[in-house]
């Protein structure tokens, strides 16, 4: 089956344009295609995740969703608006309907908790600042963090920084959500915490989210879909329960299959692994003996 | 390697390095073009003039102790090297005249700026480039807020006017180290004769030359910066690169634009 084959048939459409369309995506480093003619379409209020191994390019994927990085080839279309052809004034009305949290929450270490939430609210809106005080308040109460307003970045922990990272990036009301790694480097406690933020968000608010991760407990507790990304092509987008029949089936056979099956179950023996050893070991070592 | 070879090489790595300069070099004039565009945007704001003000504390206020003792030192070094050469000559007071001009036209801008290179300079450069790699920058983007107004105008117009600023202070510093040393070791009536003979000798060109080389070196020092700190890629030791790039690059174009300004001055006996 074709990737677009796959798509039409997974991507059970929940709204009639999706919000985010990713078309025939190639993005090359230094000659190298990072991403190789990716397609994706989500629709509005569902959580997909993106998944792959490290450097697979998910996290590239992603900064070509929020107008970081440009295609050499294809189109990213967000919010009906292809990124390519907008201008940066253009792309900054667009960024007020999205968030992101990045993967160390990125907050402003010169600015307070507090401060690093009213920001967006300050740049971006004409309310007075009681009003903002009270909007980040809210804001960080949703994420349990209302407490921590006068502290600094530098005196929270890892877990807390996310967290905050998410109020701010939640303080315009976004349409769309994008999470880079939201638990990696969390404690398991921590991390189902902002697994369920996540959910929280997408389900009480109708945010579309859009998470980048590795860690298969995470992706399975929030996504509605997900798609998986190996060596910079997209291999596999199905729903959640097709990935879960994966992950508990039998061994088949299929290339494919057994590669996706391997990376969530974290076996250590699989295609993912063959692939890295079957590189010609004797012969290198034959060529560097000959060459010294 | 043939001969042929190793030109073809070296061809390439001069042309591979003026690719880079002249690349540098528009990178940073694209930076002050946007930086100059978004000023009244950052200057009109409530945060932008608070950023500025704690820049130009930063910048400013905490290296003026420095400055200080550094050019005080200048003075002191300048007055007890002057005076061997010139006392055969019943010249000694003349140190005024020569530490005046010397002093408000060159090494009071050129030695405040070298200080401001390191004191600010690789500090502003490792902060944004500390930003940088933690996604600081990104997330400025994310939400439609431009890095170059938040981050770089203040820099940039704090460094501007704090150059100019402790220039002011480090003329003086300079000429007060060569009158301790005219009054306390030379001569007494040297000393006494110090300001008169230096404010016969001093125009207000030498004032102006030396401020407008001060106003040009902080521009210089920050843009530098900026555009290292902004650039960092690769974590720590990105970071530390930007930072000693930052000074290298700070102190030798503090030098070649003191070079052409000075000859731009002598041509036009400005």
């Amino acid at each position: 089956m074709t990737q677009t084959e796959a798509d039409n048939a997974t991507n059970a459409p929940t709204s009639p344009q999706p919000v985010i369309r990713v078309v025939d995506l190639v993005k090359c480093f230094s000659g190298r295609a990072v991403l190789d003619g990716i397609n994706l379409d989500v629709h509005s209020g569902e959580t997909i995740v993106i998944m792959g191994g490290s450097g697979c390019g998910k996290s590239t994927l992603l900064r070509h969703m929020v107008g970081s990085l440009f295609p050499n080839e294809g189109r990213v279309e967000l919010l009906g608006r292809n990124l390519n052809e907008l201008e940066e004034r253009d792309l900054n009305v667009l960024r007020l309907r999205f968030g992101i949290l990045f993967q160390s929450g990125a907050l402003f270490n010169s600015m307070t908790v507090g401060e690093n939430v009213a920001l967006p609210l300050r740049e971006h809106t004409n309310l007075d600042e009681q009003t903002i005080d009270i909007m980040v308040t809210i804001k960080l109460e949703q994420v349990g963090l209302r407490e921590a307003a006068d502290l600094m970045p530098s005196e929270i922990s890892g877990g807390m920084k996310k967290r905050a990272g998410l109020a701010r990036a939640t303080a315009l009301d976004p349409e769309i959500l994008f999470y880079d790694e939201p638990s990696a480097g969390l404690d398991p406690v921590t991390s189902a915490e902002i697994d369920q933020l996540i959910m929280d968000l997408s389900g009480k608010l109708g945010v579309t989210s859009v998470v980048v991760t590795h860690e298969m407990d995470s992706a399975f507790r929030i996504a509605d879909r997900m798609a998986m990304l190996d060596r910079g092509r997209m291999i596999k987008i199905a729903p959640r329960n097709e990935f879960e029949a994966l992950r508990d089936g039998e061994i088949t056979g299929d290339e494919q299959d057994d590669l996706i099956r391997q990376f969530l179950r974290g076996d250590s023996e699989g295609p993912i692994t063959d692939r890295r050893l079957s590189t010609g070991y004797e012969e290198d070592i034959l060529e560097a003996a000959e060459s010294k | 390697m043939s001969d042929r070879a190793t030109k073809r090489n070296f061809v390439e790595a001069v042309g591979s390095r003026a690719i880079g300069g002249v690349s540098y070099l528009g990178g940073m004039a694209i930076l002050l073009g946007q930086a100059i565009r978004v000023a009244p945007a950052t200057l009109s704001r409530s945060s932008g003039r608070k950023a500025l003000i704690g820049q130009m504390d930063r910048v400013g206020v905490r290296s003026v102790a420095v400055v200080c003792l550094v050019q005080v030192f200048i003075g002191v070094i300048l007055a007890l090297q002057l005076a061997p050469p010139l006392e055969p000559w019943g010249q000694v007071d003349k140190i005024a005249n020569i530490i005046g001009v010397a002093g408000f036209r060159m090494l009071g801008p050129i030695l405040t700026a070298v200080v401001i290179s390191g004191f600010a300079g690789a500090s502003i450069a490792a902060e944004l480039g500390t930003m940088a790699v933690s996604e600081e920058i990104e997330a400025l983007r994310a939400h439609a807020l431009n890095p170059v107004r938040f981050l770089v105008v203040p820099r940039l117009i704090a460094t501007f006017i704090m150059m100019l600023l402790l220039t002011v202070i480090a003329n003086w510093m300079i000429a007060i180290g060569g009158y301790l040393i005219s009054l306390l070791v030379l001569d007494p009536q040297v000393g006494e004769w110090y300001w008169s003979l230096m404010r016969d000798q001093l125009r207000m060109r030498d004032f102006a030359s030396g401020l407008i080389m001060a106003g040009v070196f902080g521009v210089l020092i920050s843009l530098i910066a900026c555009y290292e700190g902004l650039r960092v890629r690769g974590g720590a030791e990105g970071v530390g690169k930007a930072t000693t790039m930052t000074v290298v690059y700070s102190i030798v174009s503090i030098i070649l634009a003191a070079g052409v300004f000075t000859t731009i001055f002598y041509v036009f006996e400005f």
